[in-house]
């Protein structure tokens, strides 16, 4: 079997940021659920948020083909 | 896609080398097949958004009704919602740039084109060019360049220790970290969604050369790749809304004066 440990390392760091998605849709869905005219709001911010916390997992699948 | 075949046994996994295409007329490398999707998702669009607004009517027939969802959509959701006051300068900017990167990434999943042409590095880092330039031209104007810059720099109404840490990441924040996660954001999906595709449709028909028992689990392969075909759709949707937001919110910063 062969392969580079980076792919490894990816996986692992793939952690952090799946974590950091669940919490932020978890705090979306429970700001909806508790008020749902404010949906409008908190879409927009949850999904900035999303994008941010992926962001650092695509670093890393990035960072994964370079090395 | 399904180009590539298993040589001699061994499986040959995907990967960065899929994404590099012979040039198309002769030994030119400015022609490649993501150049040519690049100028035909702006014929795309151009033909139809003329095509829906041409024969505008108060009570819209469908064709109409589609453009002015999208167009509906960009304004009010993006523009209206994020920049807020004085929104309407920005929707053509926003609006081009969302039907732009939306197109060039659902070409990742259309039969015989199939190819995102994001996943190239070469086009998300010119449009981020594009977006970079626009944000800090629109504040520069906005404020001035002096008071621009220095409301970057020196956050208002902080004390002065905390300015030993935050001016360094203020900086960096601008004029670094948000190009690059903007254009390594979208390139990173694409990239990683068309290879997603290609290690399932590449594998099982790795799997359909194999034993017996490697056979029948061929098709699993198959149709995990079209589950996940409807999955990339989202996820390009998903960015191309993304990217446009971000740009919505970096104008946003940009115009808002004072904090």
């Amino acid at each position: 079997m062969t392969g580079t440990l980076s792919i490894v390392g990816f996986g692992l760091s793939t952690i952090g940021p799946g974590i950091a998605t669940g919490l932020i849709f978890a705090a979306y869905i429970n700001g909806v659920a508790r008020q749902p005219e404010a949906r409008g709001i908190l879409q927009p911010l949850a999904f900035l948020g999303f994008a941010l916390a992926e962001a650092l997992a695509l670093f890393g699948l990035v960072l994964a083909f370079v090395l | 896609m399904l180009v590539l075949s298993a040589e001699e046994g061994g499986f040959n996994p995907p990967g960065a080398k899929d994404f590099q295409f012979p040039p198309i007329f002769g030994e030119s490398l400015y022609f490649t097949k993501p150049v040519f999707l690049c100028i035909f998702s702006v014929i795309v669009i151009s033909t139809f958004f003329i095509a829906s607004s041409r024969k505008a009517a108060v009570v819209p027939n469908r064709f109409q009704f589609a453009g002015e969802a999208v167009y509906g959509f960009v304004r009010n959701s993006i523009g209206k919602d994020v920049i807020g006051h004085d929104f309407l300068k920005y929707v053509p900017f926003l609006f081009s740039l969302f039907t732009f990167i939306l197109v060039n990434n659902i070409f990742g999943i259309i039969p015989f084109i199939q190819f995102p042409t994001m996943s190239r590095i070469g086009f998300p880092i010119a449009i981020t060019i594009f977006v970079f330039v626009v944000f800090h031209y629109v504040g520069m104007r906005h404020q001035g360049v002096g008071k621009y810059l220095k409301e970057i720099a020196f956050m208002p109404d902080i004390p002065k220790p905390v300015y030993l840490i935050l001016t360094p990441i203020e900086i960096l924040t601008y004029f670094v970290t948000r190009p690059l996660t903007l254009s390594l954001r979208l390139f990173a999906n694409m990239f990683a969604g068309h290879l997603l595709l290609l290690v399932f449709t590449i594998g099982g028909e790795h799997l359909l050369h194999g034993d017996l028992i490697l056979k029948i689990f061929s098709p699993f392969s198959f149709a995990f790749a079209i589950g996940l075909t409807f999955f990339e759709l989202g996820i390009q949707c998903l960015q191309a809304y993304i990217f446009t937001l971000l740009t919505a919110l970096y104008i946003a910063g940009a115009l808002a004066d004072g904090h």
